[in-house]
């Protein structure tokens, strides 16, 4: 009944302002999630630390233009090309010794780095919030019929569709696209048939860094506010978009994506009273989704092999 | 046959002994080794429960902070004095229901145990179908739901405003016996028929299960076994503490647990223990990383708050890429092993060197 | 293989020396420790947040004590050393320091912390060793209350969150919507205060919204635009700074332009940074005008801050901060500096002392009676709006 009641209660405007919300921050989610597919569907392994390589791209990016008066479009590109650099890191010096250890401890590496990130960006850079600096007309606000849409809402989605687009074409058209396919399908014969797992690995990281590097700035941007954490619940909530849309599935990632962001507003929008239920939201639909259907909606069914 | 009884009476000694120290350090020592000492005993109870279900059964959980959190929210609302509750509710009075009820801190704490055993019971239904990653992110989220109910269930937890006035528990001794129960009952389990099954689930689930295994029923016991000892371990740290609030469960707070255990060995009781011990007094010694050091009347800009966390994380970074196994691996400390220490000392290393060769 | 090798190598190499720069420290420390016995030292503790989630706020308070102790370094003629530990923002850190600080570091006056529940973990150890501590910025009266051995020298949530509704009632608001930070102690007691407060002066129907967000969130378009609906008067939405500072910018994206008001924790450099123009107007509580001292020691304070820190506006928490190593300053000139019982019953009588935010008297909880200033930032500059006296108030 009371969901009628909040239905018929909110204006079209409210309604169409909650629906631009939600897009937007689903389509910020789904870039950050295409990074956790990417490197699952390769690895077989949740990248914990990819929450916080974004969290380290704001800082790159916020210390290109403020402190080394970078125009802000160069510092884009070279955060994402450092971000790229510092996700082949962390592959190299986190995850490859661990190439034929059981995938747990790999799990635990992942965490390990992480924390280590975090505590560093710390050291570093203080627990103060720093202000990511407005870019001329991204940060700037648009009202379409007394809807208020920030200018870099409406460029989020077309990012992400661009960046999808790109990757299906690697993935599916090109010869690193195959090896890639074929390392995920299975690592093994990947191998025998004389793919170059590291080298591919290393790929992998780099592209998915970069999406995260891409994610980062628009994030940035949207949420100005700068911390060592801010990566922690939206990485686990992309991670989570990613199980939604089917894990290892680039396509599944981003309808993930959009699921969880709109799921998230609308749920308050409908029911403002469980507004401090909003964080587990995206844990409830985890639950329910491996419960009903534990490859994702687009995932393939799998069998344990012996 | 007869060594197990010397065994067992090795054990018993070494617990009177151990007891007469804790009696010793409960007198005789400082509040701050006494509190250091206190954490390592509980996080080792906390260390061993997570290791029922990760190491011994091969289920890669996260979920540990709810329980913890479930544990120390039914020592904190009901061992609060009655007289003192109203001031601790002050913002929203507590439920009607509940403000007259006083439980003794042993009952809280098992009652809070086989709370959360029933939370994990019904969480694991679902959940312990999922496998590796899956799992992991699941119990992780379970745990965070756990957590933003009791932040939102103002009348009954005091929602983010935490619950002060439970009457502190700084004592040794009441901690050093709750351990050591934990521990016996733990491996009372872990070696009994039910502790085999938990092995062979984690060396193959579908090996396991061709031999007759039930499969769900044993995840989910040593889940809920789990959870039970981590609920009392939560109890244990909120009555340490003396104060607990949402914040504290926080699932990052597992990752503590996760590392203990990794350190110790996946699958080795002692090693828990030992993993415990280093972290938590560890964590204590690297305190010196944070403190201004002068070499020759200079400052070095680079010993500042917060280096200590850098330097814990590579630690723990190098533990896990190139000590995979950890102290123990998934072997014990056993009275054995220690006798034929004493008569040999370096006997255990000459033969691995042998080995070796 | 190679690659393994040389990451070994330098992970090793980089570990063997941190653990000999570790041993080092520790050996000189040991060092320092016998020399200063000559020349005699007072210890003071300090337990703050300075990793973890509440980094940012310790950051900012630990500015304060080293300012006042670099003003006022002796007390009695004897130097006083800082000795500054790490509470990781986490409650068992908290306790285990405050009993390092006791037991270890043998300091006779505790000064911290950041966030209630850190202070109200260590609450229990400094009262069972009989060590006074003053917390810099924890506003629950839980912290307070039935120990005798923790004071503070910030407001305490009851009267903020009167305060504040006091002075929303007077500026006209009859209908006005909180958004809370529902895992924030401190934002749930001032919102309850408020809530409580004005629904006595503006009737039961007065709040028309109470929205919910969590720690550490970062969008709050769904809460706001709900809150747009409800068209309110007025918006309460105390909180951390940074979560407050994008909740503000958010709000006014959206076309809000009703004010917003909120707490002490708002007088931060952070909070303009972050929020920009967008902030320009809100109006919050606070314990003094930074921009004319009300007392010498204010003055002082200013001009070293300004000196110190250039370019930034000086925070309620910083102050906050240099107020509580004054009270145990005084407490201390006052009782000697060896008996940690004398210098408590010296803290417990303070009285009209002179510190950065005014003059400081404490009552019979531990807690400062003093009056509140209400601020509003006006070209990217904290400026000072009113006085509101603990007995002007019209509901308590």
């Amino acid at each position: 009944m009371e969901i009628f009641q909040a239905i018929t209660n909110m204006t079209a405007v409210g309604l169409a302002q909650h629906m631009v919300n939600g897009i937007s921050l689903g389509s910020l989610y789904a870039l950050i999630a295409i990074g956790y597919t990417m490197v699952y569907g390769i690895l077989l392994m949740i990248n914990f630390a990819h929450a916080d390589i974004v969290m380290m791209a704001c800082y790159f990016a916020l210390f290109g233009i403020t402190t080394f008066h970078i125009p802000w479009y160069l510092t884009f590109v070279l955060t994402i090309a450092l971000t790229a650099l510092l996700g082949v890191t962390i592959e190299r010096a986190a995850y490859r010794p661990l190439r034929d250890a059981p995938k747990n401890s790999v799990l635990i590496s992942a965490i390990g780095a992480s924390f280590l990130l975090e505590n560093l960006a710390t050291y570093v850079f203080t627990g103060r919030p720093l202000h990511f600096p407005d870019i001329p007309f991204l940060s700037s606000m648009i009202s379409v019929g007394g809807v208020q849409i920030q200018a870099i809402c409406l460029f989020i989605p077309i990012v992400t569709v661009v960046c999808l687009t790109v990757l299906l074409h690697i993935v599916n058209h090109t010869k690193t696209g195959m090896a890639m396919r074929a390392v995920s399908k299975d690592y093994e014969i990947a191998r025998v048939m004389g793919v170059n797992i590291d080298n591919i690995i290393s790929i992998t990281f780099a592209i998915g860094s970069s999406l995260a590097a891409i994610g980062a700035i628009m994030w940035g941007i949207r949420y100005p506010g700068i911390t060592p954490y801010l990566g922690v619940m939206p990485g686990l909530k992309c991670f989570i978009a990613a199980v939604i849309g089917g894990i290892g599935n680039i396509k599944g990632a981003v309808i993930g994506g959009f699921i969880l962001g709109l799921g998230e507003i609308l749920i308050v929008a409908f029911f403002p009273q469980f507004s401090g239920y909003r964080d587990a939201f995206a844990f409830l639909m985890l639950i329910w989704i491996l419960f009903y259907k534990p490859t994702g909606l687009l995932g393939e069914k799998t069998t344990e092999k012996v | 046959m007869n060594k197990d009884k010397r065994n067992i009476m090795l054990t018993l000694v070494a617990l009177v002994v151990l007891f007469g120290v804790a009696c010793f350090a409960q007198t005789e020592i400082d509040s701050y080794v006494r509190r250091i000492i206190n954490l390592c005993l509980i996080y080792a109870i906390i260390g061993l429960s997570m290791n029922i279900t990760n190491g011994f059964a091969g289920q890669f959980s996260l979920g540990q902070a709810g329980f913890m959190a479930i544990g120390a929210y039914m020592v904190g609302i009901f061992t609060v004095p009655v007289n003192l509750r109203a001031d601790v509710f002050y913002a929203t009075p507590m439920h009607p229901w509940l403000v007259n009820i006083y439980i003794p801190l042993w009952l809280a704490l098992i009652l809070g145990g086989v709370l959360a055993a029933v939370v994990a019971g019904l969480i694991g239904t679902p959940v312990l179908r999922l496998r590796g990653d899956y799992l992991a992110i699941a119990t992780l989220g379970f745990s965070e739901i756990i957590r933003i109910v009791i932040t939102n269930a103002t009348s009954i937890t005091n929602g983010a405003l935490g619950i002060k006035n439970i009457p502190p528990l700084n004592d040794v001794r009441y901690i050093f016996l709750v351990t050591a129960i934990s521990y016996i009952i733990i491996t009372l389990l872990l070696n009994s028929s039910y502790g085999r099954a938990f092995k062979a689930i984690r060396e193959d689930e579908i090996a396991a299960e061709a031999m007759g295994i039930g499969l769900f029923y044993h995840k989910n016991l040593a889940f809920m076994v789990s959870a039970f000892f981590a609920g009392i371990g939560g109890g244990l740290y909120g009555a340490l503490l003396g104060t607990v609030d949402p914040k504290n469960f926080l699932f990052t707070i597992t990752y503590n647990f996760l590392l203990i255990i990794v350190l110790g060995g996946m699958g080795s009781i002692t090693g828990s223990m030992f993993g415990a011990i280093i972290v938590t007094a560890g964590l204590e010694y690297l305190r010196l990383f944070d403190e201004p050091l002068e070499i020759m009347g200079v400052a070095i800009p680079l010993f500042r708050p917060g280096l200590r966390m850098v330097v814990f994380s590579i630690l723990l970074m190098i533990c896990v890429l190139f000590w995979r196994h950890g102290i123990m691996g998934t072997n014990e400390l056993t009275w054995e092993k220690i006798l034929n220490f004493v008569k040999h000392p370096l006997a255990g290393f000459r033969k691995k060197g042998v080995q070796g060769k | 293989m190679k690659m393994k090798k040389f990451v070994s190598a330098f992970l090793a190499s980089a570990v063997a020396l941190s653990l000999v720069a570790g041993c080092g420290g520790g050996d000189k420390k040991k060092a320092e420790e016998k020399k200063p016995a000559a020349a005699a030292t007072v210890k003071v503790g300090v337990f703050l947040p300075l990793t973890g989630d509440n980094a940012g706020g310790g950051e900012l308070e630990i500015r304060g004590i080293k300012l006042a102790n670099k003003l006022h370094p002796e007390v009695k003629g004897k130097k006083i050393e800082l000795v500054i530990a790490d509470n990781k923002s986490d409650k068992a850190e908290s306790a285990n320091v405050a009993a390092r600080l006791i037991e270890k570091d043998k300091v006779k006056v505790i000064l911290g912390t950041y966030g209630s529940s850190l202070a109200m973990a260590a609450g229990n150890i400094v009262k069972e060793a009989k060590v006074p501590a003053i917390g810099t910025s924890c506003t629950n009266p839980q912290v307070t209350k039935g120990n005798d051995y923790y004071f503070r020298a910030c407001f305490i949530d009851p009267f903020q969150g009167t305060v504040m509704a006091n002075y929303a009632f007077s500026k006209g608001a009859r209908k006005v919507a909180i958004v809370q930070e529902v895992s924030n102690d401190y934002s749930v007691g001032l919102a309850k205060f408020f809530i409580d407060a004005f629904k006595k002066l503006a009737g039961p129907d007065s709040i028309v919204e109470i929205a919910n967000y969590q720690t550490g969130d970062k969008d709050f378009s769904a809460q706001l635009t709900n809150l747009k609906a409800k068209n309110p008067d007025m918006v309460f939405a105390p909180g951390n700074f940074t979560e407050s500072a994008l909740l503000v910018k958010q709000a006014r994206q959206l076309g809000m332009t009703i004010p917003f008001m909120g707490g002490d924790s708002w007088e931060t450099q952070d909070f303009l940074n972050v929020g920009g123009k967008d902030v320009e107007g809100v109006e919050f509580s606070s314990f003094f005008d930074s921009t004319n001292a009300a007392t010498p020691e204010a003055k002082k304070f200013l001009e070293a801050y300004a000196k110190e820190y250039k370019g930034e506006q000086p925070g309620g928490l910083t102050a906050m901060a240099y107020d509580c190593y004054l009270i145990a300053l005084a407490a201390m000139e006052k009782a000697g500096t060896d008996d940690s019982q004398k210098i408590r019953d010296a803290i417990a009588a303070t009285k009209d002392l002179e510190t950065a935010t005014g003059k400081t008297t404490l009552n019979a909880d531990g807690d400062p009676i003093k009056s509140a200033v209400v601020k509003t930032i006006k070209n990217g500059k904290f400026t000072y709006l009113k006085t509101v006296n603990p007995e002007d108030l019209k509901a308590q």
